[in-house]
């Protein structure tokens, strides 16, 4: 008799950086052996959020772990990402965060001043996104076992009335809405990072979506097929999810992303581009075009949401795909990375 | 190779001369114009930035030329195929047909 | 941005569209090459092709410095970088080409101190500040960056910095452009020509590919307005049956070069009598190497370099798709054993490596078969 039991598909023998870098590798690793292995068969593709039915009522639960060189960087902290990235999380995955716990993994030698710091920030950032830290647990590791702090949060929260999120709902037709200006917060930590030598006022994007999410729910829920949060890997690693989930083609005008003029600058200098770079408060949705104009004023009557537009549609061929249409006749596949984007010479 | 692109130089700094600040849309970084020495560039002029270093400046007077040029395409290619065809007909007779000279320049 | 969006003008870029088909002749089946890996990522991020008529074909040329080099001299970097004291630099195009033991950030991610940096001068601070440690800078590119490596070893030799070295593995463009010529399988009508690279070495050295080869060459810049001006200049003189060198970038390359960049060179470098292209072979007289002078920054003097040749499996096909006998398409590794997450050639181990950017940006917009009918039936 054989052995029954779930098919690992992941065969590289150890795992390396671009494993967690959210692109290729990162759905290999995922999709290959933590999948079979803990949720047996998927019918459904991988979302950022479980729901789940306790005692009757729908719950939705995920986690999360935030691991940043360096702590601080303009407009933010390990702390602020670590509480808007899991609010962030629950809401495009249609929920509304309620309660969150953190656990830290601190380096020996790290300094108390800077624990107090990012605790402090996270406090703070709870309270601007209506949450409560309930629970948390704390654990030291000798010094160089960890990169000064790592913080992993778990939040739960209720389903938002009326957003029904799948990616098989998404049809030819539909459009898809971006939530403001992208690049800022990777470019942002590359430079922070100091090794550049490169000057530029960006900050960090950090904040919590959920405003906009039931923004978009009060006025067009209906309409609304998909949302994501495009973080590591960028607004190409997560239309290619979408356009894999749904097998559709997603196109993308490119002369209407936004990018502000520095994050710009800084990807022309380095040969990235920006639409591989992660972003810390942005989402993208994916809206059936009766409700998009709805979808777009709701956004717009928001402080902070009033750069939102639609970028892209969704099309049926070349389905899987994620295609950038120029102004002038010319068209791309826009890819998922491997790994982490480096900056080139070439 | 190849990637390098136009930055605005905005300062110079005293203490070393094969060193320039440059600017594009708000990013900063300092160069060396060490390739540019027996043409320093001055704070306003445009160079071409590849690996820190300044290869080259950045003639605006060529790109407004070249930008002109290719802004003509397609107006000026008819009366140029007219132009051309002048030039064969003559070679053709014996007798030379005097091209029409309008002083016309081929766009490219 | 300026400089930059004035050649990104969408309805411009239609005009040359319009243009080049009107000037195509239609009886005819154009074959030009781009040289520069930085033009084959520029044509394939715009869309270019799209805008061209059929009967206009690019091919990919040779000039990808990452992807020319072969896997031995990689794995001979990473060696000097064993020493817990080396700190291992790089420009981020050479962090993921695999060695025979993984790429530098695979190294990176086992406990080597590798680290990106933007310009060797960056290395060569990296060095000042951490006078404990050796700095190693893993030079790679074409003329257009290899200046900048001469004067940053001047710089080291004025600073009689100790701790610092260089791994040259500069190459030269006109070889790889001869050796394109010299093989008997190779039919392009007209060349592309590196734009930046001319901004070291001017005009004056792709003179004998108009006068003895008879083939256009227009050195283009890298926007999109400058790819088409040049494919328009190029179809200009094979209409006109002329064969010249047209300077397309004139904003920025001057006929005669830098002269300035050409002393650094020759006071820094000497040309090897021959060095091993990725996919082409041994070249002569195709790569620089650091003069003796400079011996004290050679990282090859200074480390006990293995000197490993490691050959690429025979079954692929780097070699007829750089000189542009086949599509990567047509390897029959293309998609399958060979991909840009697991590389066997050169053309897929950078990101503009001919075969990568067409795996990145194009062979998913049609399905397979119909793309091989387009190109016709290989040489």
């Amino acid at each position: 008799m054989t052995a029954a039991g779930p098919k690992i598909r992941f065969r590289d023998p150890q795992i390396e950086m671009a494993h967690g870098a959210g692109g290729k590798a990162s759905r290999r690793l995922v999709e290959g052996l933590f999948a079979p292995l803990l949720f047996g068969s998927l019918s459904e593709p991988l979302v950022d959020a479980a729901l789940v039915s306790i005692n009757g009522s729908q719950v939705a639960i995920t986690t999360d772990s935030f691991v940043v060189t360096p702590l601080r960087f303009p407009g933010g902290s390990i702390g602020e990402l670590a509480v808007n990235g899991t609010v962030n999380d629950l809401a495009v995955s249609g929920a509304q965060a309620e309660k969150l716990v953190a656990t830290y993994v601190l380096e020996a030698g790290l300094p108390t001043e800077i624990l107090e710091s990012e605790v402090r920030a996270m406090a703070q950032a709870a309270q601007n996104a209506g949450v409560s830290i309930v629970g948390g647990d704390t654990k030291v590791v000798e010094h160089g076992k960890a990169d000064r702090m790592y913080i992993t949060t778990t939040g739960i929260g209720r389903p938002i009335p009326g957003l029904n999120i799948r990616a098989r709902n998404v049809c030819a037709g539909d459009k898809v809405l971006l939530s403001g200006p992208i690049g800022d917060h990777g470019i942002t930590i590359l430079l922070a990072r100091g090794e550049l030598d490169i000057e530029a006022k960006i900050c960090s994007d950090t904040r919590s979506v959920l405003p906009f999410v039931q923004a978009i729910a009060a006025k067009a829920a209906g309409g609304v097929r998909w949302m994501r949060d495009p973080t590591r890997g960028g607004v190409a690693t997560c239309l290619n999810e979408l356009a894999r989930d749904c097998d559709l083609c997603v196109t993308v005008f490119e002369e209407r992303v936004p990018v502000h003029d520095a994050v710009r600058g800084a990807c022309e200098l380095l040969g990235l581009d920006p639409l591989h770079i992660a972003n810390e408060g942005q989402f993208v949705a994916v809206i059936a075009p009766e409700y998009a104009h709805d979808a777009l004023q709701a956004m717009h009557e928001i402080p902070g949401g009033d750069q939102s537009l639609i970028i892209g549609e969704i099309r049926e061929k070349p389905a899987g795909t994620v295609l950038g249409s120029t102004g002038y006749g010319g068209t791309r596949v826009i890819d998922m990375l491997v790994g982490d984007p480096l900056p080139r010479i070439c | 190779m190849c990637l390098a692109i136009p930055a605005k130089v905005i300062e110079l700094p005293k203490d070393n001369p094969s060193c320039a600040l440059v600017e594009v849309v708000g990013v900063r970084r300092q160069i060396d114009t060490g390739l540019l020495q027996d043409s320093p560039p001055v704070v306003g002029d445009w160079v071409l930035v590849h690996v820190g270093f300044a290869m080259s400046k950045v003639s605006e007077e060529q790109a407004l030329d070249q930008l002109r040029m290719l802004s003509m395409l397609g107006e000026e290619a008819a009366v140029f195929e007219e132009v051309q065809g002048y030039d064969s007909v003559a070679s053709d007779t014996a007798q030379a047909l005097p091209p029409r000279d309008n002083g016309f320049k081929a766009p490219i | 941005m300026k400089f930059v969006d004035e050649f990104r003008d969408a309805a411009v870029i239609k005009k040359a569209a319009e243009e080049i088909r009107r000037l195509a002749d239609p009886q005819r089946h154009y074959r030009f090459m781009e040289v520069c890996g930085g033009h084959t990522h520029a044509i394939y991020r715009f869309g270019l092709k799209d805008l061209l008529p059929p009967n206009i074909e690019l091919i990919h040329g040779p000039g990808c410095p990452v992807c020319v080099l072969p896997m031995g001299r990689i794995d001979d970097g990473l060696s000097m970088a064993t020493d817990p004291n080396v700190i291992f630099t790089a420009f981020g195009d050479m962090m993921r080409v695999p060695g025979r033991e993984g790429s530098p950030l695979e190294h990176r991610a086992r406990g080597k101190d590798v680290r990106i940096v933007y310009s060797p001068s960056d290395a060569l601070k990296l060095a000042q500040r951490n006078p404990d440690k050796h700095v190693m800078f893993f030079a790679i590119g074409f003329e257009t960056t290899a200046p900048s490596t001469a004067l940053t070893l001047l710089r080291a030799r004025r600073l009689g910095l100790a701790n610092f070295s260089v791994f040259c593995n500069h190459v030269t463009i006109i070889p790889a452009i001869r050796a394109i010529l010299d093989s008997p399988d190779m039919r392009i009508d007209a060349f592309i020509g590196p734009g930046h690279v001319s901004t070291v070495i001017g005009c004056r050295p792709y003179e004998w590919i108009a006068r003895n080869e008879h083939k256009p060459i227009a050195i283009s810049g890298f926007e999109p307005l400058d790819i088409l001006q040049s494919i328009l200049m190029l179809l200009r003189q094979l209409r006109a049956g002329e064969s010249k060198v047209e300077n397309q970038y004139k904003r920025v390359v001057p006929w005669d070069g830098n002269l300035a960049a050409l002393k650094a060179l020759a006071e820094v470098f000497e040309l090897r009598p021959y060095f091993e292209w990725r996919g082409m072979g041994f070249i002569s007289q195709s790569a620089l190497r650091i003069k003796p002078a400079y011996a004290a920054w050679d990282a090859e003097q200074r480390f006990r370099v293995p000197g490993i040749r490691v050959t690429d499996p025979k079954a692929a096909q780097c070699g007829e798709v750089l000189k542009g006998a086949l599509k990567p398409v047509q390897c029959k590794l293309f998609g399958k054993e060979c991909t840009p997450e697991h590389p066997i050639g050169a053309l897929m181990v950078s990101s503009e490596g001919s075969c990568a950017a067409y795996y990145n940006y194009e062979h998913r917009k049609a399905p397979l078969a119909s793309i091989e009918n387009a190109v016709g039936v290989p040489a």
